[in-house]
């Protein structure tokens, strides 16, 4: 099964992932990904009937614990990373249109 | 004295003997590593001030007999994706170039309890997403056996510090191969510890149910020393297991004589380096003349190991690489920024490289309608396959013989334009991760004057086997004694 990935779902991947991409890039990633995406069908083959997922590696088990307030990091400290902080909160442009 | 070349347990007699100080220790590490490194690019960040100051205290605790450990006052290295308070820690993106975390990682702090002394932050592939460490940000690392060759990847940077003796252990991060492939091409010993049995907590996530923290060290015994500090239950992990931490150490020099060692057929095909097979063939004649029994075994999936650990980790990444907006923390471009998507896309478009931004593309697209169940589902599934090859295979012998990788280190810029012919260095390292298993990575010869690796994987939480039988092999063999002339 060949399945090439043109530029437009390499265009709509990356606004999933809020990647700026370029109409080069774009073309460039193209090529590579169906090469790559190619190569995983080879997982086609595999007969997988009846196969129940992985969903763990090694726990699977609960861990539950009394929720208690504890001492944690201030909000002064919490926010020296911040690239903008306003009135001890982490400011953005606008989130929703203004439309 | 050499020190540099020391194993972690001579270097504590020396100290605890008083034949040196921590702090003359560190300071000739330090000056050794400012003078070697521009040859080599293995650190990031070289923690001077802090070094000195941690060995002032080991020496502190070293004069009045407190708090003394294996690893009190031994300077190591740390792959620069684990959490250091007020050290800068970039995962080598430009995305966390100047990001300098408000807590440790788990490891970290036990590793500062412990008395270990932090000389700096490693070099590796951006977020941990390549096999040479060329995918640095920042710069490349060479193998300090040839200059013109890569370290392996992804914690290159920890491996190449370890080999030239620029620290005394490193601890890396294996989420498909990444202490052990490097630890192979540059002739150290590494081990991807059993999944769940070392903290993540502070470790910036690549794959989550892939990651393992682990050491690189001179030998099996310092690896054993070092892990056994490490590892343990967390509460803030809830993937690591709330057991008891065995001491690692305790059946190193007890006799393989009788243990069974299985070589799984389908790491031996073509492809493999002629000088690699010989090694590893001489290595399982070393064994058999220890006693041991040696049988093949299959793991009849191995094919699909790249492609089942390739896909979930585009998943995985694409998810947890989401937390990097440019709002928080990190690198923010916000030009003209009419939005808050704004500052996503174009922060995340200068700041991360090509091949974080390929793998979390491809993660998206693996994960999204009309493709889960093609691409993400169908992975789970051979995984559950995968895991069940590991554990029949090791239900009939006590560990598995294979080849690190199936060549010596490659040179630089030789696989960098073909992103899938980077990916095939890893066929025999990347099974082990969706499995869980923990692998043990040792110097095993050289092919064309360039270090070969092996790997002994054992079953789960039997690290003490894999350390055992590690161990055994060095006192055989003086492979990990070869130092680089550099």
């Amino acid at each position: 099964m060949t399945q090439t990935i043109d530029t437009n779902t390499v265009k709509h991947v990356a606004t999933l992932v809020r990647l700026g991409i370029t109409d080069e890039e774009a073309q460039k990633f193209s090529g590579q990904f169906s090469s790559i995406i190619e190569y995983f069908n080879m997982l086609n083959e595999v007969d997988t009937e009846n196969i129940v997922p992985a969903s763990d590696i090694a726990n699977a088990e609960n861990i539950l614990r009394e929720d208690v307030v504890k001492p944690s990091m201030s909000r002064e400290e919490f926010l020296r990373n911040a690239p903008q902080a306003e009135g001890g909160y982490v400011k953005v442009p606008t989130i929703l249109g203004e439309e | 004295m050499q020190l540099p070349n020391l194993t972690i347990r001579e270097i504590h007699q020396l100290l605890l003997t008083k034949k040196i100080s921590s702090v003359e220790l560190t300071q000739a590490t330090l000056q050794r590593a400012h003078e070697i490194d521009p040859k080599i690019n293995s650190y990031v960040t070289i923690t001077d001030d802090l070094a000195l100051e941690q060995a002032r205290q080991a020496d502190e605790c070293l004069a009045k007999g407190e708090n003394i450990t294996p690893l009190t006052g031994i300077p190591f290295a740390m792959k620069d994706c684990i959490s250091t308070r007020g050290v800068r820690t970039t995962c080598s993106s430009k995305i966390l170039k100047d990001y300098v975390p408000q807590y440790n990682a788990t490891v970290t702090n036990k590793l500062a309890d412990a008395g270990a002394v932090l000389i700096g932050k490693t070099n590796m592939d951006e977020f941990g997403m390549g096999s040479s460490c060329e995918n640095s940000a920042f710069f490349n690392t060479c193998n300090p056996w040839d200059l013109t060759c890569v370290p392996g990847g992804s914690s290159g940077g920890a491996a190449a510090a370890m080999s030239a003796g620029l620290c005394n252990f490193s601890i890396g991060e294996d989420t498909g191969g990444s202490v052990r492939m490097p630890a192979g091409f540059c002739n150290v010993t590494g081990i991807k510890p059993t999944y769940g049995r070392v903290s993540r907590y502070g470790l910036i996530a690549l794959v989550s149910s892939f990651d393992c923290i682990g050491p690189m060290t001179r030998d099996a015994y310092d690896c054993a020393t070092v892990l056994e500090t490490i590892a343990g239950h967390d509460q803030y992990d809830s993937t690591t297991f709330n057991l008891p931490v065995p001491r690692y150490t305790k059946n190193i020099g007890k006799s393989v004589k009788g243990m069974t060692i299985g070589i799984p057929k389908e790491y031996f095909v073509s492809g493999m380096e002629a000088g690699v097979e010989s090694s590893i063939q001489e290595a399982i004649r070393t064994y058999e003349k220890l006693g041991m029994v040696v049988r093949e075994v299959s793991l009849p999936n191995t094919k699909y190991a790249l492609p089942v650990y390739y896909l979930l980790l585009f998943a995985e990444a694409s998810s947890n690489l989401a937390r990097f907006d440019g709002t928080r923390f990190g690198l923010s471009v916000a030009d003209n920024a009419k939005d808050v998507l704004d500052i996503y896309l174009q922060t995340r478009r200068e700041g991360f490289g090509d091949e974080v931004k390929r793998r979390i593309m491809l993660g998206a697209y693996a994960l999204s309608a009309g493709y889960y169940d093609a691409y993400y589902l169908k992975a789970q599934k051979v995984r559950t396959l995968l895991r069940r090859d590991f554990e029949l295979a090791l239900s009939a012998v006590d560990i598995l013989l294979a080849p690190t990788c199936p060549t010596t280190a490659f040179k630089l810029g030789e696989k960098t334009s073909d992103p899938l012919e980077m990916y095939l260095s890893d066929i025999y390292v990347v099974a082990t991760n969706p499995a869980g298993v923990p692998a043990l990575s040792l110097p095993a010869g050289f092919s064309n004057n360039m270090p070969v690796g092996m790997q002994l994987i054992g079953k789960h939480l039997d690290e003490q086997s894999l350390f055992q039988i590690g161990h055994a092999y060095q006192q055989e063999t003086d492979w990990h004694k070869k130092l680089p002339s550099i």
